[in-house]
């Protein structure tokens, strides 16, 4: 059930809050012993919360488009009395005294929060596997990740136990596990939704959003986080006219064949409803991965550098290597990757600038099998960390708002997707080109 | 500093700290860092 459908029938007395919050909650008690989506499940709450909205709303008193809406989150962003994990034993017996503000804005649009969310431990990796939790898995085929570093956001979401979830986005995290578990994921522009209570990766590269069904529960979503209560979802544009950039080189290089098929497929079907596409360039992509690596693991190992001198054996290894790793950059080179960051940023400004989005390939494989370090791309062994970022922590970098939108499936059954990269602090206008694609993007080949 | 005495100086660094596993590691960084300084962005004082 979409947010859309579920707020359409709460408000004709079809259902109750409490009806799909307990549907939710069942689920979860089904699914999550084979998934490990959720690190706390908060039924007693969430009940309490449902009958609370029920019964504000039989009194006249409508929060908007998320009253009542079962919404799980991930296990970075603090909620009031609860411990905030990171899915890390370095947390163990923290206790947030105050709910992230993207938290109080989905309180007060009236969310049922229905747990919190397995993720990659400190959100620093793209498969959820490395987790105090045990590893996330994926919907589709549970020998496989759902990516990460929100994969069990994305698991919750796909497998209905909750409507949305919200997750955190340093390279790609939720983007990367919206592809990988067939949800689409919504990273707003740099700076739009606060990261204020959210544990951090990197302040300047961190962005909060939505996992959801569909677009315009992505768009609802998004503007409760911004704390706009009451806001309907745009009307698409028409397709006819719509520009569209395609960046080949780099991005179109190294992808799975079905997943190019898929893309490809997508395009074809945007084409045929009157969508004009150009290839354009984006001169330094070569330079995306040495910049963002230089520039996430500085930040990230400024804000860890006293946990691993006093307790570096409650990370997992492989978090803990990737952060001592960081404490080796030279500052030297953080300022050239910031100089690299000023120059993409305007290489992405410059390729839109003549169009209303970029469209790519969210990730160049499917989601990968757990346990796996790299995979074949056509006649290349790659890491499987490398292949996860690659199209989509370029717009970390340069803060440019993006979604992943489901495109097909492969033979394997396991979810393709597209990705539509926008103008800077113009978030509702990418959900816009969104909203006309998305029809076309998602048909099944 | 030159990457490869940076990268010298970053594996004794660590040995000597008991993470021997960093090696592999520091030396993808230390790729990651040669394709950084080599980019046409990069300024440099000679140059």
């Amino acid at each position: 059930m979409t947010i859309e459908e579920f707020g359409r029938r709460l408000r004709a007395r079809e259902i109750t809050a409490a009806q799909v919050t307990d549907q939710c909650l069942r689920r979860i008690e089904t699914d999550n012993p084979r998934l490990n989506a959720f690190i706390l499940v908060m039924a007693d709450e969430a009940r309490r919360q449902a009958l609370a909205s029920d019964q504000a709303l039989a009194a006249g008193r409508d929060r908007g488009p998320l009253h009542g809406v079962p919404i799980s989150i991930k296990d970075l962003l603090d909620m009031r009395g609860l411990p905030t994990t990171a899915a890390s034993r370095v947390r163990d017996g923290h206790r947030a005294n105050r709910d992230a503000t993207a938290i109080t804005h989905l309180r007060q649009a009236g969310a049922v929060f229905i747990g919190k969310t397995n993720l990659h431990e400190f959100a620093f990796g793209t498969t959820s596997e490395d987790s105090a939790f045990g590893p996330a898995r994926n919907p589709h085929d549970t020998a496989r990740s759902p990516g990460g570093s929100s994969g069990g956001s994305a698991a919750s979401v796909a497998a209905g136990m909750a409507l949305a979830s919200i997750g955190t986005d340093t390279g790609g995290s939720i983007r990367i596990p919206a592809a990988a578990c067939g949800t689409v994921g919504l990273k707003p522009s740099f700076g739009e939704v606060s990261i204020d209570g959210v544990v951090p990766l990197s302040r300047t590269l961190d962005h909060v959003g939505p996992l959801t069904q569909t677009v315009s529960d992505a768009c609802l979503v998004y503007h409760a986080l911004l704390g706009d209560e009451r806001v309907t979802p745009p009307a698409p544009m028409p397709l006819h006219g719509l520009r569209l950039a395609v960046p080949r080189r780099y991005f179109c290089d190294l992808l799975e064949d079905e997943v190019r098929a898929r893309f490809e497929s997508a395009l074809d079907r945007l084409r045929a409803g009157g969508a004009h596409f150009d290839d354009i360039e984006i001169h330094h992509a070569a330079d995306i991965a040495p910049v963002y690596l230089h520039i996430v693991l500085g930040d990230a190992a400024a804000y860890h550098a006293t946990a691993l001198e006093t307790m570096p054996e409650r990370y997992t290894p492989p978090v803990r290597l990737r952060l001592e790793m960081g404490r080796y950059i030279l500052a030297e080179d953080y300022v050239r990757a910031l100089k690299g960051r000023e120059l993409l940023k305007r290489e992405v400004d410059a390729a839109l600038a003549q169009h209303d989005a970029l469209v790519l390939p969210t990730l160049p494989i499917s989601a990968p099998p757990l346990g796996a370090n790299s995979v074949e791309v056509g006649a290349t062994t790659e890491p499987v960390r490398n292949l996860m970022l690659r199209l989509t922590q370029l717009f970390n970098v340069t803060g440019h708002p993006a979604i992943s939108i489901p495109s097909g499936r492969t033979s394997a059954g396991m979810p393709c997707a597209v990705q539509l990269v926008g103008c800077r602090m113009q978030t509702d206008a990418l959900l816009r080109v969104a909203l006309t694609c998305e029809p076309h993007v998602s048909s099944e080949v | 500093m030159t990457i490869e005495s940076w990268l010298q100086a970053a594996i004794a660094d660590a040995e000597r700290r008991g993470l021997p596993d960093l090696k592999p590691v520091l030396e993808t960084l230390a790729r990651a860092t040669t394709a950084l300084r080599a980019a046409d962005f990069s300024d440099h004082a000679d140059k």
